[in-house]
């Protein structure tokens, strides 16, 4: 195939991710419409002891949760299928403009956002496959998925092209696949934790189980609350190490291993603040709720880092390509 | 799973008593709630936020660090605004006393934090994992177990299991109770510390850098060369304990520079051949180009642009001539290269106001409509220069600075500098002054910006940033675990009850872990069971014992 070619494929994977992301999302509310009940989390309200006595949580466990009845499992089944097919028809959008522009596809914005909600919905995959409990999730990080693709697509896209001098490194790959998978995973954390602010409310006020609201099919907010800071902890190390990197690439590319450039003072305020976030979990009067604000926090400044800063400030770091 | 972090001893002493508090017990008991309030974890957060808070307005407003120019037009955009800001070190935001304050507290708080967790560290590698609790199953995880062993044989059983999977053991005796305290993973509180100290030794390398580097700027003609002095530099910057002295004895020169562009004409590389060496030395060659600088002794010289400096001949009606002047212009815009720039030539004639200066855009390639030359690709296929010829005073010894780049426009408001022609040129034509001196375009030499940077700190930055790194992997990777077991014979059946408790801090679950546990121990135990030794006989009854760590 051509170059051509290979972007029109590229473009039409694209279009074809967003609508099973679409399908998958409307298969994930079916899920929580249909379904009685959410499985109720077992041996997560056991804090105070007993754990032992309740059959533990385990990957071998074939989601096969008591609650839901077999409708709803098959809708769960349907939806898993259509986000994993969009997944992969996603990874071919990346895939297919690495080989049209025969390198690295993730040399401006559309390529970098793009990647970044690929990590997430990976990431999701992975949790729910682990634990079929998280499937309850889907909706609420697949409907982000959607809009931020229809976003990319209208906003952001960009045809592809060979990058400038200074993004022809080698750190390129170092630097940016880490800071796009750390992004993708804090994505999932900041909706958990996002998921855990509500329904820590709901269920402070007694929460009903049998409301037909949404809430009440959420997993509880203590499996949101772990699930945010398990992937908090996981991505704040692949954060670290993506700043570190880009502070070597910035050594060769700009002779100064740090200069506080937009972007490199917004990667910096997110690290502080997920740090901020790990130290409230475990510090009393801030774990709960506190500490879930500050993850939505790191969140909402990795997205003004992307956005804001490639797109309005000018700094060494707008190769972004959107004008 | 533990959703509630395990109970852990405070970070200070009990208070002391106040019993007669005299003015000193008192400041020394204020500034001691002071330090602990400074040094809580909760401050912590706070200053961590506060940290992230004062960074934000350095990426909003222009920084003199990045471009003086931008503040420059800051102030010219907001005159009112900008000075308050500027009093308040809004351009200066990475260096202001308040950001420096915000830091400094952290780091301050910090030491006081891990410090004395380092010396309990210490402390708790060498004594064993501390007693069990009374009541086991307030643990997390906790399991009571049934067996016809006896006690001591069925916490033997424990043992070996806790063994196998690495523990520190340790057996106890408490009112005629045996128990026995197990702990693994103290590397995660290592890595915790390591983590937080190499985030002080990262803050002293760059504070090393800030003093003892100095970085410096230069534009470098094809052919020229520039050696390592403050003088020489077009801009450069020096931390406080550098002494102009020291700097690095060596001369650069720019032999050749190579700009590459791709189809459709996005940069693809620049490479400069340069010679670098002691003053009075030929210099080694070396090429440089854009993400692979040269490194020498702590010393680097970058790439950091290029540009084109159009030549001239000036020709005065006298008849004297002078060839090849020539001045860099800048590029205005990477993607063709479009360049101004000014060539200002003080000592043509007799007079002061007999001076000469051109004002003028360089296209690499350039496209003449409606008179208009703008250029439409960055390699220099077909240079054309756009130029205004100025006489008069250039006012370059007014005293005041001005910019090597432009002329001093306030001299052509006052009417000391007139223009005089203007005319776009292609190599080899000529523009014809009125007084008869002709200004002939003679084509143009490439230069390179080039960077000379010297920066001690940076390797131990680099370290602390590994280390960093590799403590943060360790502390968040790794599970502490301690498990607790307590064997007590129960007066009802004659046999043993065997309590199990285990508590875990860090990442993930202790639940399957401790559910697996208990699992093994009821097989070991089942099988040990004197009850069934006849059809199974158990080989050896306890190979482990005593008490060791
Ligand atoms: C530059 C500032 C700091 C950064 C970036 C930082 C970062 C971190 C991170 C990422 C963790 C891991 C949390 C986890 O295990 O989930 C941590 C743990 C910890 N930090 Fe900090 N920290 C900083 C300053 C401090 C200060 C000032 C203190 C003391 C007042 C402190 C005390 C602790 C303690 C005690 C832990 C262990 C928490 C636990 O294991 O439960 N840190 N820190």
């Amino acid at each position: 195939m051509t170059p051509d070619q290979l972007s029109g494929l590229s473009d039409t994977l694209f279009s074809t991710s967003v609508g099973l992301y679409s399908l998958a999302t409307v298969a994930f509310c079916a899920q929580l419409a249909f379904g009685r009940r959410p499985a109720r989390e077992r041996a997560l309200v056991t804090a105070g002891g007993g754990a032992a006595e309740l059959p533990p949580e385990s990957p071998a466990d074939p989601g096969a949760l008591p609650e839901d009845a077999p409708s709803v499992r098959r809708w769960g089944r349907v939806a898993m299928l259509l986000a994993t097919v969009g997944a992969l028809t996603h990874a071919g959008v990346l895939v297919t403009r690495g080989m049209a522009t025969d390198r690295l596809p993730w040399g401006n914005m559309y390529e970098f956002a793009t990647a970044v909600v690929l990590v997430a919905v990976v990431a999701f995959l992975v949790l729910a496959l682990r634990s079929p409990g998280l499937r309850h999730l889907g909706l609420f990080v697949l409907a982000p998925v959607v809009v931020s693709m229809v976003a990319i697509g209208l906003f952001l896209y960009v045809e592809g092209g060979p990058l400038v001098a200074a993004l022809r490194s080698s750190w390129l790959a170092v630097h940016v696949s880490t800071a796009i998978l750390g992004f993708g995973v804090f994505f999932v954390s900041g909706i958990a934790s996002v998921l855990y602010l509500v329904r820590s409310r709901y269920e402070a006020r007694g929460g009903d189980p049998s409301s037909s609201r949404l809430v009440a099919r959420m997993p509880s907010a203590a499996t949101l609350d772990r699930v945010a800071h398990r992937t908090a902890v996981f991505g704040f190390p692949i954060w670290t190490f993506a700043v570190i990197a880009g502070a070597i690439w910035a050594e060769s590319a700009w002779g100064r291993f740090w200069g506080w450039d937009p972007k490199e003072t917004w990667a910096f305020i997110a690290w502080v603040v997920y740090a901020a976030y790990l130290h409230a979990r475990t510090t009393a009067g801030w774990r709960g709720r506190p500490a879930a604000w500050v993850n939505v926090v790191g969140l909402a400044v990795m997205v003004f880092n992307l956005l804001y800063v490639n797109m309005v400030s000018t700094g060494l770091h707008s190769y972004g390509g959107v004008n | 799973m533990s959703t509630v972090a395990p109970p852990r001893p405070a970070a200070a002493p009990p208070p002391s008593s106040p019993a007669r508090p005299s003015a000193v017990r008192r400041l020394g008991g204020f500034l001691l709630r002071q330090w602990r309030r400074l040094t809580a974890m909760r401050t912590a957060i706070v200053l961590l936020f506060l940290l992230a808070l004062a960074a934000i307005p350095g990426s909003l407003l222009p920084q003199r660090s990045l471009s003086q120019a931008n503040v420059q037009q800051y102030f010219a955009d907001h005159p009112t605004l900008a000075p308050v800001l500027d009093d308040l070190f809004l351009f200066d935001v990475f260096s202001s006393p308040w950001f420096a304050a915000v830091y400094l507290l952290l780091f301050v708080s910090l030491i006081g934090c891990v410090l004395p967790r380092a010396l309990e560290h210490a402390r708790a590698l060498r004594t064993p994992p501390p007693p069990a609790p009374r009541r086991l199953t307030r643990l997390p995880d906790s399991a009571r177990l049934d067996t016809t062993l006896p006690a001591g044989a069925a916490l033997d059983a424990v043992e070996e299991e806790l063994r196998v999977r690495r523990y520190r053991v340790v057996r106890r005796e408490r009112g005629g109770v045996a128990e026995l305290s197990a702990e693994k993973g103290l590397l995660k509180e290592t890595g915790n510390l390591v983590f937080h100290l190499a985030l002080v030794a990262l803050l002293l390398g760059l504070a090393g850098g800030k003093l003892w580097g100095y970085e410096g700027s230069i534009l470098v003609t094809e052919g020229d060369r520039f050696c390592n002095s403050f003088q020489q530099y077009d801009t450069y910057s020096a931390g406080a304990l550098v002494d102009s002295g020291d700097l690095s004895p060596v001369c650069v020169g720019l032999e050749d520079f190579r700009a590459e562009y791709e189809e459709n004409l996005t940069a693809a590389s620049f490479t400069a051949d340069i010679t670098y060496g002691a003053p009075g030395e030929e210099g080694s060659p070396e090429v440089i180009g854009v993400n692979d600088p040269l490194r020498v002794d702590g010393d680097r010289v970058y790439v950091t642009g290029h540009g084109f400096s159009p030549r001239f001949t000036v020709t005065l009606p006298d008849g004297r001539t002078f060839a090849d002047v020539s001045a860099p212009f800048l590029p205005v815009e990477q993607s063709t290269m479009s360049s101004e720039g000014a060539l200002k030539l003080p000592d043509l004639g007799a007079g002061s106001d007999d001076q000469l200066a051109l004002q003028g855009f360089f296209a690499p390639t350039g496209l003449v409509q409606d008179d208009i030359l703008t250029s439409i690709d960055p390699r220099p296929l077909a240079p054309q220069v756009a130029v205004v010829a100025f006489q008069g005073y250039l006012g370059l010894d007014s005293g005041l600075p001005q910019s090597v780049y432009s002329l001093d426009q306030s001299q052509i408001e006052r009417g000391r500098l007139t223009e005089v022609a203007r005319g776009n040129l292609s190599v080899g034509e000529s523009l014809d002054l009125p007084d008869g001196t002709t200004v002939t375009f003679d084509g143009y030499s490439e230069f390179a910006a080039l960077q000379f940077s010297h920066d001690p700190g940076q390797v131990w930055v680099l370290g602390a940033a590994i280390a960093v790194l590799a403590g943060l992997l360790g502390m968040l990777l790794l599970r502490r675990e301690r498990v607790f077991a307590r064997a007590d014979t129960d007066p009802a059946t004659g046999g043993t009850v065997l309590d199990v408790g285990a508590l875990t801090r860090g990442s993930g679950d202790g639940a399957p872990r401790f559910a697996a546990l208990t699992d093994d121990l009821r097989a070991v135990l089942a099988s040990r069971d004197p009850a069934r030794a006849d059809r199974a006989p158990s080989g050896s009854a306890s190979s482990t014992g005593g008490t060791s760590a």
